[in-house]
């Protein structure tokens, strides 16, 4: 990290801000939510990362997940959208102005039920969006009910379990085709910042699934998303570095130690090999591990996989460089002289007549 | 007998997806190039293949394109539906029939043209599949040589068309002159019916609607489409796929100056056009019914974040899939009102397809403007049929982009507040992301909210800001196009929008000539404008035309005029086909007779 401290004697990032001028709103959050865990890692990774507040929009949908936009990035436009519909307002966003770089936030409600045709869509599409679940298994804002990322057998505050299988959004991503998937713990700073340094350099969407233990209706015996039963069942796939472009590698790992991902932007991840080496550029072998840690009630951790070569929405599109919603007018009107031609051709019959049937 | 001369109605029967549009569109256009106002009128299956199909071409010296509910000239070319078809016919009509076709003798006063159309497309080729194809040129030939439509205009129209495709081209001509050969030796005129050129229709194009509007939205400068392909408003984001490929890329990089994006459902469409919107640039989508009932929440999300975007919806008949490929005007309430809570939108109402042309651009401004989503409600018979028009004028003014602060701006500014009423017009502010200057930030959220876009659930400001609201659709009601008094002065008034018109124009001369004569207002747009309260105090006796089964202009023109509510009757068309103007004179003409008899 690459920071300077001034007189005053805080420090600032490489783009001259204190890590208050990250900060959002108070939060209205529960004391003890893994939520606003998550709101303090992406404070901490948009400083280190030197990002600028204006160049970034934060989305979300609806949920206790959803007002988090709200307590992070103060200086940065924020859409709270209708329930589930983020994907599409990223979508329209980035569209209008490609330049930015957006943050969605989601729950599992949001993501896993109501919206889960739009996030398909968005993978699909592979819009660049940094899309951050905050996982609890349940509906907080409505008082408990079960989310469609409950495991099987986890049960509710008054003991009933829920018998329908999950949705494991970073599998579904996987098979959409998402270049970027990763899975966390909210209580994992350490291994949370450094997976969200590299979504921000992603081009495509990156999905970051955060296990988030909800301290008010999802923490007891029996859940198994409280912090105990994430703590126990916590199986991380490797330790995480990320060294950006802008800052030499400057710690030196033994041979053999590591992976390297590297960023087009040219920062690189640093992956330290723990038990097993697991190579997250396979998304064969990660849909394995998925599966397999579902069936050995484990919670896998880090970066699940990456391809950062998958199609970019923007060359799809052939859009120009520069935000489409800061075009002036001429490069969007055409000239009369084409007006004339048009009307020319419906005139003389040329023009294709009739869009209907027959 | 005597000759009807430019006053007629061809029906043509036929099975869809037999390639007849090629031959329906030559008949069209080499009328309206002799000078002859025409019109052209597709009634079409919800399916891809082999389902009944018609085609009407009205002519008409008195220059009335509205459908009819009589045609004079029937084509048959589908067994399946010719009995059905010419049981239809009044005495005096004509039938031309490919001769492989059987259907009960009918009365002598229909005068029946056998023509062996299949066997005359043997000698023009000798391919099975393009016989089929090509023989709908046969009834072209036959009937230009019948009603006498110049050789010379059928050609050019055929060239036109198929100018790029010379074997094409040879094709059709063989075929063409085929039926008229056979008409000069084998068929004597037995009709009165025939075409004489007059000078009517010159320097006019014909387009339909949803074309019309595309054209409007790209010199709109629009730039994020999305969509979710719908009958019938599937042709206005295709036509507008197709301009803004040929015509908005960067001359430099050859780069496109637009994003067209195919969503997922309506709900996403909107979304995205919402965050396009938010973010700076002119977004729309186009959509029908069904896809509209989708996107009420997120509608009522726009109003109230206050989020310009442009929604068109091609009305067809509801509720539920309803009648998808039929016409009507039933979306007018549900649209106005769209989204829980207390919301209110501005609707265009366009008449004309010079109207969606002008409209598409008008809805970016009127969106821009008032920071609201902002519909346009056409319908199928205006969207997908064949219209006459005026070539449409190159816009004579820059865009309304509204109240945007940029850094410039903000600079200048001690304070930004994102819903303040700073200019007492309801309409406050806005900044977009991207904007370097951290005084323009803001929060935007579907909850509760105060001046500052901050989170609230106090009472009172609460009601402060829907009050405000409140204000901008008073500043709407001007904002919006203004009705058009076609006509005042009459015994009773009548007030109609959209596609209707050409049918109320040709209603109100029908009228007249039984001695009734009217006032005419054409509504224009949502919300009402002073000048229609006025227009219905003005007339002791209101008739409101409108597609649909129960009056819903008629009831909102109710509501806002209650002293007047009595007088304001409803003449109603909901059957799916476009109206028809003997259904208005006789709609207006029964309550009259009411009216009078009661007055006796």
């Amino acid at each position: 990290m690459s920071t300077a401290t001034p007189p005053t004697g805080q420090p600032v990032n490489r783009i001259g801000l204190l890590k208050a001028d990250y900060d959002g709103s108070k939060t209205t959050l529960c004391p003890g939510c893994g939520h606003n865990a998550i709101t303090g890692g992406i404070i901490q990774a948009a400083w280190e990362s030197g990002l600028e507040p204006h160049r970034v929009a934060k989305l979300s949908g609806i949920g206790c997940s959803s007002k988090t936009p709200a307590y992070f990035l103060g200086h940065s436009h924020g859409f709270n959208a209708v329930h589930g519909r983020m994907p599409s307002i990223a979508t329209g966003v980035h569209a209008a102005n490609r330049t930015l770089l957006l943050i969605g936030v989601s729950g599992d409600g949001d993501t896993a039920s109501i919206g889960l045709g739009q996030f398909c869509h968005l993978v699909r599409r592979n819009v660049p969006v940094v899309y951050i679940i905050e996982n609890n298994g349940v509906y907080g804002l409505t008082k408990g009910q079960f989310s469609a990322t409950a495991d099987v057998g986890s049960t509710m505050k008054g003991g009933k379990a829920n018998q329908l299988m999950p949705v494991d959004l970073c599998a579904l991503a996987i098979e959409l085709g998402c270049g970027f998937v990763a899975r966390s713990f909210s209580g994992d700073q350490k291994q949370l910042r450094p997976l969200l340094k590299a979504a921000f350099a992603h081009p495509g969407t990156a999905v970051i699934d955060v296990v988030s233990p909800c301290v008010t209706f999802a923490d007891h015996e029996g859940s198994t998303k409280s912090y105990a039963a994430v703590k126990e069942h916590d199986a991380p796939l490797h330790d995480i570095d990320y060294v950006p472009y802008y800052e030499d590698i400057t710690v030196e790992y033994a041979p053999g130690t590591t992976r390297e991902v590297t960023m087009p932007d040219g920062s690189h991840v640093i992956l330290k090999k723990l038990a097993d080496d697991y190579d997250p550029t396979d998304d064969h072998k990660a849909l394995a591990t998925l599966r397999e840690a579902r069936q050995d009630l484990k919670l896998v951790t880090g970066l699940v996989y990456v391809n950062t070569a998958t199609h970019r929405f923007d060359d799809e599109m052939q859009t120009v460089d520069e935000g489409l919603s800061t075009l002036p007018l001429d490069r969007v009107r055409p000239p009369k002289s084409v007006l004339d031609a048009i009307m020319a051709s419906y005139r003389e019959g040329s023009a294709p007549v009739g869009a209907g049937g027959g | 007998m005597k000759p009807v001369v430019n006053d007629f109605s061809i029906h043509v029967a036929t099975v869809n997806g037999s390639g007849s549009q090629t031959a329906n569109s030559v008949l069209l256009r080499a009328i309206f190039q002799m000078g002859i106002p025409v019109s052209g009128k597709n009634l079409f299956p919800s399916n891809i293949a082999g389902l009944p199909t018609w085609f009407t071409i009205r002519a008409s010296r008195d220059g009335w394109v509205a459908r009819r509910a009589h045609h004079e000239i029937l084509v048959v070319m589908n067994p399946e539906t010719a009995a059905a078809d010419v049981a239809e016919l009044a005495p005096g009509s004509m039938v031309v029939v490919n001769d492989t076709i059987k259907f009960p003798d009918l009365p002598e006063d229909r005068v029946v043209y056998r023509v062996p159309m299949t066997k005359l497309m043997e000698s023009v080729t000798t391919d099975v599949k393009l016989r089929r194809l090509v023989v709908n040129m046969i009834y072209v030939g036959v009937l230009a040589e019948l009603l006498g439509i110049e050789t010379a205009e059928v050609d050019r129209a055929l060239q036109a068309q198929l100018g790029r495709k010379p074997k094409a081209l040879a094709l059709n001509q063989a075929a063409v002159l085929a039926g008229m050969a056979y008409v000069r030796e084998h068929l004597p005129k037995r009709d009165p019916y025939r075409v004489e050129r007059m000078n009517l229709t010159a320097g006019k194009i014909l387009i339909d609607g949803n074309t019309a509007g595309a054209l409007g939205c790209m010199l709109a400068g629009v730039t994020v489409v999305s969509w979710y392909p719908i009958t019938p408003s599937s042709s206005l984001v295709e036509s507008l796929i197709g301009f803004l490929q040929r015509h908005r890329r960067d001359p430099a990089t050859g780069k496109a100056t637009f994003a067209v994006i195919q969503a997922e459902d309506e709900i996403a469409a909107i979304g995205m056009v919402l965050g396009a919107g938010w973010a700076g640039a002119r977004a729309m989508t186009s959509t029908s019914g069904p896809g509209i009932s989708l996107m009420a929440e997120f509608a009522g999300y726009g109003y109230y974040t206050e989020i310009p975007g442009v929604i068109w919806d091609i009305q067809r008949v509801g509720p539920s899939t309803g009648l998808p490929t039929r016409t009507a005007q039933a979306d007018l309430s549900f649209v106005y009102g769209l989204s829980h809570g207390d919301t209110q939108f501005p609707v265009l109402l366009p008449g004309s397809v010079a109207e969606c042309y002008e409209f598409a651009q008008h809805a970016f401004d009127v969106a821009e403007r008032l920071q609201m989503p902002v519909f346009v409600l056409s319908d199928l018979d205006l969207g997908m049929n064949n219209w006459m028009s005026d070539a449409f004028p190159y816009p004579d003014k820059p865009w309304d982009r509204g109240k945007v602060l940029d850094d410039a701006a903000l600079a200048k500014v001690a304070k930004f507040e994102r819903y303040r009423d700073v200019d007492g017009d309801g309409i406050p502010y806005r900044t977009l992301p991207g904007t370097k200057d951290w005084k323009g930030t803001y929060f935007t959220r579907g909850s509760g909210h105060d001046e500052a876009a901050r989170y609230t659930e106090d009472p009172h400001a609460y009601v402060r800001n829907m009050d405000r609201l409140r204000r901008k659709l008073d500043t709407a009601r001007e904002l919006v196009p203004h009705p058009e008094l076609v006509a005042q002065g009459g015994e009773v008034g009548l007030i109609a929008y959209g596609s209707s018109h050409w049918a109320m124009l040709e209603a109100r001369a029908e009228l007249a000539a039984t001695g009734l004569e009217t006032s005419y207002l054409r509504v224009r747009a949502l919300p009402l404008h002073a000048s229609v309260h006025e227009f219905v105090r003005q007339h002791e006796r209101v008739y409101v035309i409108e597609q649909n089964r129960d009056g819903q202009l008629a009831d909102r023109i109710r509501l806002e005029v209650p002293e007047c509510a009595a007088r304001v009757k409803s003449v109603l068309h909901y059957d799916g086909l476009p109206l028809d103007a003997s259904s208005v004179t006789t709609g207006v003409l029964a309550h009259e007779s009411v009216t009078q008899g009661a007055a006796r």
